[in-house]
């Protein structure tokens, strides 16, 4: 490992006191141990603001909080904190300030990115509790939910108006919408209905010094800078979410979903692009290979085409009139682009039949291998066929299966990586198939992320995607909502010093930054 | 040293530009076509100097199968657009050009979206990502050209109606959407109040509305989207009225999104009242027919876009009173645009911990506070 030197030349930005280390940086690390002393002395502090009950430290309790939807890394909290109220929010985020006590915010817990992964010196502040749906506004189309509220629950309570909550990430049976807009997640129909940033209004967060801020607002274009879009998606690293104002759209008369299988990938990703061509914009198009068909046919007895080398699911939603002008404008366009089969949902149980396998995805993998790795990357959708044989040739070469099921409407692609844990060279075989594969992403124009996040999971890969003048900029504006970095710290932003460590410098334009580091 | 990507030797001035004026001290005005200057707060500096963008023009890269469209930001708005109708697409946000040299940058920068805001999206929901210069002349690049993109923190969406106080933009990429495949506008006599209720009532189900305004006691409906639901839509709503004319129907949302509809003629400035002033209200869904107060007994002319949700005032109208009525019913209001600057601030105050945020971004972004002071906010 070569000897990092900062250069003499840094700006102020990025001399911020590099934090002891917090948690595994790899799956194959240990995790940290917990510092006895310094746990009571927190625990002392919080069990003065808040009920006992809501106070957790003995292993067994914390224990469930180690991971998040990314399992591979774990890390014991030194605190679990549950407030139910804002006051109580409140009151830890000063005390932890104070102390210079780190906050990692958790939701649900099913990220895939291990942004709710714990700090070792750290509260893990579960949002749980907060799972009131405050009022849901029929003619104003508007929820107001608290953070802990599941996302499918937001739908649910809108139904009886003829509304639903437009974002739909798989998880949404069990994820939270706090935990949606730290994440900024999609779905499948986000193509359609736009992502999470869309369909937020409004959000009330408290920041690390205890203060309250509204940001964004029932009103279109609030006053100052679109603080809510830089807050969406920020993974938990601005301030505590407490309460959210959503959009509900009305639910559609009907909806219908097409089948199509291929004969080779490229035709599959040709007629995706035929389809956005064609002035269509679907409520849903997603692609299974044929690895991932094989893997889910099984579970989910979908009907899928175990011939095709990969199907397309392409859904339209509207009036009934509406919907059958887009199917058969939609099979039209499949045909003419190759399609080998087309089956056309003819009722709801029977298009609700059709998504089952792509929607059970992940527990079909469970099936078939003891682990599986979700990878997350986005692509220009035209690289499409590309990236799927790149990937296949990756397969040789790390000796692990891997099937693709993905958002192929906006070119969103979840490579799910087959592998077994407990065989520590399989599992660092998987770590460095999915880098490998973000890189590529990256290099094909796309980004490491597109709706999973970057969390611990690929803040490495930052260093490839940014320049580190951007990536200290993003550091300043992390600086700008929580001068002592104490929101879920060393996630998301890789320091100057992690980047040369992980030896993936960014060279753009053939300008190889800090030429004047020695390397080895 | 500067480790950011080389910069073209076409962007280097401007870089250089902005380093001198660092080390001088001297602010920038930033500007593209000029269209949208009279908009927002008079800048602080009186001496500063113009950086203008006009110059770094074209586009980039069109693909229309993956609906993105990437521009430099002094590409004309006119010829962008023109591009993309070619193609059968379009920019969903409808901006205003408010002149023929706007440019795209400037339309990002100022924020401003037309009829088809509230059905569509506002034009932060269709930046993928932007490229800029920032207050220490770096090219930072920001988003990219795909939707799904979550890595780092949303910078290209900040940049946003930012009007120029954060850097200078230099190129954008953009999702563009599909042409409606049908349009029609229906123009239902009506007051205000029944407008308003039905244009609640009538979002609330799934009808293809793009844009609902009301002037002159007349509502105006646009539907557009498939030909089944438009022609479904317009026999639910029309009530029998035939659908108007496409050119006229085409006139008025222009003449809405460029506000030359004669609601919008500034009454001329005269020594007996305040300034006259074009005022914007943005409320919440399901606001009332509108009584601000009224100043010396004169009720303002209302014209009512975006399904309620933008409201424009003309004439007795006076600022505090009207910010403090407008922030009790959930909204805000902005003096859009008026004869002569006023000592009132243009857009409703900041205050606390979010102006504390904002002080500390503009820090981070121009810590010499260079672009634009004073354009948004006093303090920025």
């Amino acid at each position: 490992m070569p000897a990092v030197i900062d250069p003499p030349s840094l700006t102020d930005r990025n001399t911020q006191r590099e934090p002891s280390v917090a948690a595994p940086h790899s799956p194959l690390a240990a995790q940290l141990p917990i510092d006895a002393a310094r746990q009571q002395d927190v625990v002392s502090a919080l069990r003065a603001v808040l009920p006992a009950h809501c106070v957790l430290w003995r292993e067994e309790e914390t224990r469930p909080y180690e991971c998040d939807g990314l399992s591979m890394y774990r890390q014991l909290p030194m605190v679990v904190v549950l407030p139910e109220t804002e006051t109580q929010v409140v009151a830890v985020l000063r005390r932890c300030r104070e102390l210079g006590v780190p906050v990692v915010a958790r939701g649900a817990g099913t990220g895939l990115s291990g942004g709710a992964l714990p700090h070792a010196e750290g509260v893990l502040l579960g949002m749980a509790k907060f799972n009131r749906i405050v009022a849901i506004d029929p003619l104003a189309r508007t929820a107001t939910v608290q953070p802990g509220v599941r996302n499918l629950a937001i739908s649910e309570a809108a139904a009886p108006h003829g509304l639903y909550y437009a974002p739909d990430p798989s998880s949404q049976v069990a994820c939270s919408i706090g935990g949606n807009i730290a994440e900024n997640s999609g779905g499948v129909h986000c193509l359609k209905y736009g992502l999470t940033v869309h369909n937020v209004l409004r959000a009330r967060v408290v920041t690390i010094d205890g203060e309250v801020v509204e940001l964004g607002g029932l009103a279109p274009d609030a006053p100052g800078l679109d603080l809510l879009a830089l807050y969406v998606g920020s993974e938990g690293m601005l301030g505590v979410l407490t309460e959210a104002t959503v959009k509900l759209v009305p639910k559609p008369a009907l909806a219908r979903v097409i089948m199509a299988s291929f004969a080779t990938v490229e035709a599959a990703g040709d007629a995706v692009s035929a389809i956005i061509s064609a002035g269509i914009i679907p409520a849903g198009l997603e692609m299974i290979d044929r690895k991932g068909v094989a893997m889910v046919e099984p579970f989910a007895k979908a009907g899928y085409d175990l011939e095709a080398a990969a199907i397309l699911l392409c859904e339209s939603d509207g009036t009934p009139e509406e919907v059958a002008e887009e199917v058969a404008h939609m099979q039209a366009v499949f045909e003419g682009a190759g399609a080998t089969r087309l089956a056309v949902s003819r009722s709801e149980p029977e298009r609700l039949r059709f998504w089952a396998g792509r929607k059970n995805a992940f527990p079909a993998a469970g099936r078939v291998s003891p682990d599986y790795y979700c990878m997350d990357g986005t692509i220009p959708r035209k690289r499409l066929g590309e990236v799927l044989t790149a990937i296949e040739a990756m397969q040789e070469r790390y000796g692990l299966r891997c099937a693709n099921v993905f958002h192929a409407g906006d070119g969103n692609l979840h490579p799910l990586i087959l592998f077994d844990a407990n065989d520590r060279d399989e599992l660092a075989r998987a770590d460095a198939f999915g880098v490998e594969i973000l890189e590529l992403c990256v290099a094909v124009g796309g980004t490491v992320t597109g709706e999973h996040g970057v969390g611990i999971e690929k803040i490495n890969q930052m260093c490839s995607q940014f320049s580190r003048d951007e990536l200290d900029l993003f550091l300043a504006v992390k600086h700008a909502f929580d001068p002592p970095g104490l929101l879920n710290p060393e996630k998301l932003i890789p320091t100057l010093h992690r980047c040369a460590e992980y030896g993936r410098m960014h060279v753009r334009g053939g300008h190889l930054p800090f030429a004047d580091l020695p390397r080895f | 040293m500067s480790n950011s990507e080389a910069i073209p030797p076409a962007l280097r001035l401007f870089s250089e530009q902005i380093r001198a004026a660092g080390v001088d001290g001297r602010a920038l005005a930033v500007g593209g076509g000029g269209t949208k200057a009279f908009y927002g707060n008079g800048l602080r500096a009186a001496d500063a100097q113009a950086l203008c963008l006009s110059a770094w023009r074209g586009i980039v890269s069109y693909e229309p199968s993956e609906l993105v469209v990437v521009a430099k930001a002094g590409t004309p708005l006119v010829e962008l657009e023109a591009a993309l109708a070619e193609r059968g697409q379009m920019l969903g946000f409808e901006p205003p050009h408010f002149g023929q040299q706007a440019t795209i940058g400037g339309c990002v920068a100022a924020g401003l979206s037309g009829p088809r805001r509230m059905a569509s999206g506002a034009v932060r929901d269709f930046v993928l990502g932007i490229e800029m210069l920032d207050g220490r002349g770096q090219l930072l690049r920001f988003g990219g050209q795909v939707m799904k993109n979550v890595a780092g923190y949303d910078i290209a969406r900040l940049l946003a109606g930012s009007l120029g106080a954060l850097g200078v933009l230099t190129e954008v990429s953009l999702k563009v959407l599909p042409r409606p495949l049908a349009q029609t506008t229906l123009a239902l006599p009506m007051g205000q109040a029944q407008a308003l209720a039905a244009f609640d009532q009538w979002a609330a189900q799934p009808l293809p509305i793009s844009a609902a305004a009301w002037v002159d006691e007349t509502a105006w409906i646009r539907l557009s989207g498939a030909r089944a639901a438009v022609e479904g839509a317009v026999r639910a709503l029309g009530k029998g009225v035939a659908p108007v004319e496409p050119a006229l129907a085409d006139g008025f949302w222009t003449s809405l999104r460029e506000q030359t509809h004669p609601f919008f003629t500034l009454p001329s400035a005269s020594a007996s009242s305040s300034s006259p002033a074009l005022w914007r209200l943005a409320l919440p869904a399901r606001c009332a027919p509108l009584a601000p107060p009224q100043e010396a007994g004169m009720a303002p002319a209302t014209l009512i876009e975006w399904g309620g949700a933008q409201r424009w005032l003309q004439g007795g109208v006076e600022g505090a009173a009207l910010r403090a009525w407008v922030a009790g019913l959930g909204g805000h209001a902005t003096r859009f645009r008026s004869h002569h600057a006023s000592a009132d601030a243009v857009f409703s105050p900041l205050s606390g911990p979010l102006l504390t945020i904002h002080r500390r971004l503009k820090k981070a972004f121009d810590p010499h506070a260079l672009f634009n002071p004073g354009r948004l906010h006093p303090e920025l």
